[in-house]
């Protein structure tokens, strides 16, 4: 046990160092999302289109990150929920002709309820076994869409044609940037809403759930309860974005949703930053935009480069983006920290 | 009952795929702690090697042992150069470091090598055996399987050399203190996975032909083995392995209706049902935890 009076350094008090100057960080927020705002209006149309992905991938890894960053489960089974996601949607619009506006929440609710009950069986497994269990789920996936008996709804093989959303009449503004502006929407209210959870109460037993379960249940955490829906909650995010990625691409076929993209999806989350919500986005720009890097440096060592790439990003950023700017900061601009952690916080045994 | 037998068979040979697999991936596993998403990648780039020496006119045998060589030092020198300066970083970036070896391992092969399906010879021919249930190759791929085994079983419980492998892999600390130089375990340990993969990969590309994408299956399914049985018991692994063929082979022939289109996704669906029962694989320890 600790004594009175020893300051113990946890990753907690890192963060509310960050936190404790909201100014900056809020102006390079707000920043950011005037640089994304005017982006549509300077930009050529297929930048647009490439930076909606962008936003897509980074809602589907933070999807990804509230589990495993913040909750610590492990999942190798995203694409799937992104599958199921894009295919709720897909059916929904190409057989019966719902708007595009109700499949987002409708996306994201079957995903929810297949996350939640996928939840319940990963709470017997851990590590590498979790991680079989759900890239069973990555696997599964594919051949599950293309199954006979479901082709009346999935398109079978063939997959599903969906119509792009139009942009409102009285907005000056083509189908693309329309479909940019509202992909960036809705990562706003979520990334927001993400950034709220993570800070409430239920994000503190999530994340206590992750650094120790035993003294987690000691307090009190109902660590059934709180795995099960952060599982939920973490594929109702992917699941979203999942819609938007049918949206967008206007297309769903059983193929696009196997276990590569998990990987890409796990790839986004580490070079991001695990357990950082704004470096999900940085994930997003370099899932999408390394592979083209690598391709159009040599088109038949493409995948050489890119794991070349790879391995110099962990050898220069073990801790992702995220930790690398934290880092960067600590080291140009040091400031004072007056740490006084009261006794209750406890050491790790 | 002669369906049965038939598909059986078919799937233990198989099933002796995956359990090669199944046991290079838990020797890797015992000696660095994580598990090597790279691993099928390596072993195809040894066939490759082995490949191109018989291309340049060896005799098999020592295209087979040279290729098992250059693995070892291959997988020496990848943990020495790629895997030493990360070996404190969080366990999703050494995750990312596999990936990033398995693109580029890929990758290359392609490049080297290009991607049409190449034949490879087997020194023990397809003469079917027992009434043609099973071919010559096959029965020699078990048999190699369960020697590599018994081997492997002498080396970590019989000798000095074992037995430090083991320490420093179950716990580094204790291990340097009584002077194992836990650095280079962990290299040896690399060296003898990328060997066995070796051996794997010579034995599975007769079977399933020679390309830079021929382990990805073989890899996934040889995962879902090693799990099954059990990431900390190398024959748990071998059993495992051998379990996932025969289930995929017989969900295919016996589960009405779905079972052709879905084989994959219920031999998958029944492997996490047996794991929610035994959550460390059928003959795994179950790892206690001081608090």
């Amino acid at each position: 046990m600790p004594k009175d009076g020893v300051a113990v350094p946890t990753e907690a008090v890192a963060q509310t160092g960050v936190w404790a100057r909201p100014t900056v960080r809020h102006l390079i927020i707000a920043a950011v999302i005037v640089v994304a705002l005017v982006i549509p209006f300077v930009a050529h149309s297929f930048v647009v289109f490439e930076l909606t992905q962008v936003m897509i991938y980074g809602l589907a890894i933070l999807g990804l990150n509230l589990l495993t960053g913040f909750n610590g489960q492990f999942s190798l089974g995203h694409s799937a929920f992104y599958g199921i996601g894009a295919y709720t949607a897909a059916i929904l619009i190409h057989n019966y002709e719902v708007s595009y506006l109700w499949t987002l929440p409708a996306a994201g609710g079957v995903c929810f309820a297949v996350g939640f009950l996928f939840g319940l069986p990963a709470l017997r497994l851990q590590n590498l076994y979790l991680a079989l269990a759900t890239f069973a789920l990555a696997v599964a996936m594919p051949q599950i869409l293309k199954f006979h008996a479901l082709e009346a709804w999935t398109g079978g093989v063939q997959g599903l044609v969906v119509d792009q959303p139009e942009a409102p009449s009285f907005l000056p503004i083509d189908d693309d940037q329309w479909l940019y502006y509202f992909t960036l929407i809705v990562i706003l209210v979520m990334f927001g809403a993400a950034a709220n959870l993570v800070k409430s109460r239920t994000g503190r037993a999530i994340m206590a759930i992750r650094d120790n379960p035993i003294a987690a249940a000691a307090m009190g955490i109902n660590l059934s309860l709180y795995k099960t829906l952060t599982f939920g909650v973490s594929a109702f995010y992917t699941g979203v974005a999942g819609a938007l990625g049918a949206l967008a691409v206007a297309f769903v076929a059983p193929d696009s949703f196997n276990f590569l993209l998990s990987v890409s999806f796990l790839v986004g989350l580490v070079i991001g930053g695990v357990g950082s919500i704004a470096g999900c986005l940085f994930g997003g720009l370099f899932v999408l935009y390394v592979p083209n890097i690598a391709n159009s440096i040599s088109t038949g060592l493409a995948g050489a480069i890119y794991g070349v790439i790879l391995l110099i990003v962990i050898f220069v950023m073990p801790a992702g983006a995220t930790g690398f700017v934290r880092l960067a900061v600590t080291r140009l601009f040091p400031r004072r920290r007056q740490v006084s952690v009261s006794g209750s916080e406890g050491g790790k045994p | 009952m002669e369906l049965l037998l038939q598909q059986a068979m078919a799937g233990l040979a198989t099933g002796a795929i995956y359990a090669c697999m199944a046991l290079a991936v838990v020797m890797i596993y015992q000696a660095i702690d994580h598990l090597n998403f790279a691993q099928g990648e390596m072993a195809m780039f040894s066939t490759f090697i082995s490949w191109q020496l018989m291309a340049w006119g060896l005799p098999y045998w020592i295209a087979f042992a040279a290729a098992v060589v250059v693995s070892f030092i291959g997988g020496v020198l990848i943990e020495r150069v790629l895997f030493r300066p990360i070996h404190n970083a969080p366990i999703l970036s050494s995750l990312v470091a596999f990936i990033a070896l398995f693109s580029i391992l890929n990758s290359s092969a392609g490049y080297i090598w290009d991607y049409t399906i190449k034949s490879f010879p087997s020194p023990f021919g397809h003469k079917p055996l027992l009434g043609g249930l099973i071919d010559t190759h096959e029965a020699a791929m078990i048999g190699v399987t369960l020697g590599l085994l018994a081997l492997l079983y002498l080396f970590f419980r019989g000798t000095r050399l074992g037995l430090a492998m083991r320490a420093a892999a179950s716990n580094a600390e204790s291990a340097r203190l009584v002077g194992i130089r836990v650095g280079w375990m962990t290299a040896l340990g690399w060296g003898m996975a990328a060997a066995i993969g070796a051996v794997a990969g010579m034995l599975i590309a007769p079977v399933v032909f020679l390309e830079p994408n021929m382990m990805l299956g073989v890899l996934l399914y040889g995962f879902a083995g090693a799990v099954l049985g059990g990431l900390t018991s190398p024959g748990g692994a071998v059993l495992g392995g051998f379990a996932v063929g025969i289930i995929e082979n017989l969900a295919g022939t016996f589960v009405p209706y779905v079972g052709r289109e879905l084989k994959l996704t219920i031999a998958l669906v029944l492997i996490v049902m047996v794991l929610m029962f035994r959550p460390s694989g059928l003959f795994g320890r179950s790892v206690v935890s001081r608090v």
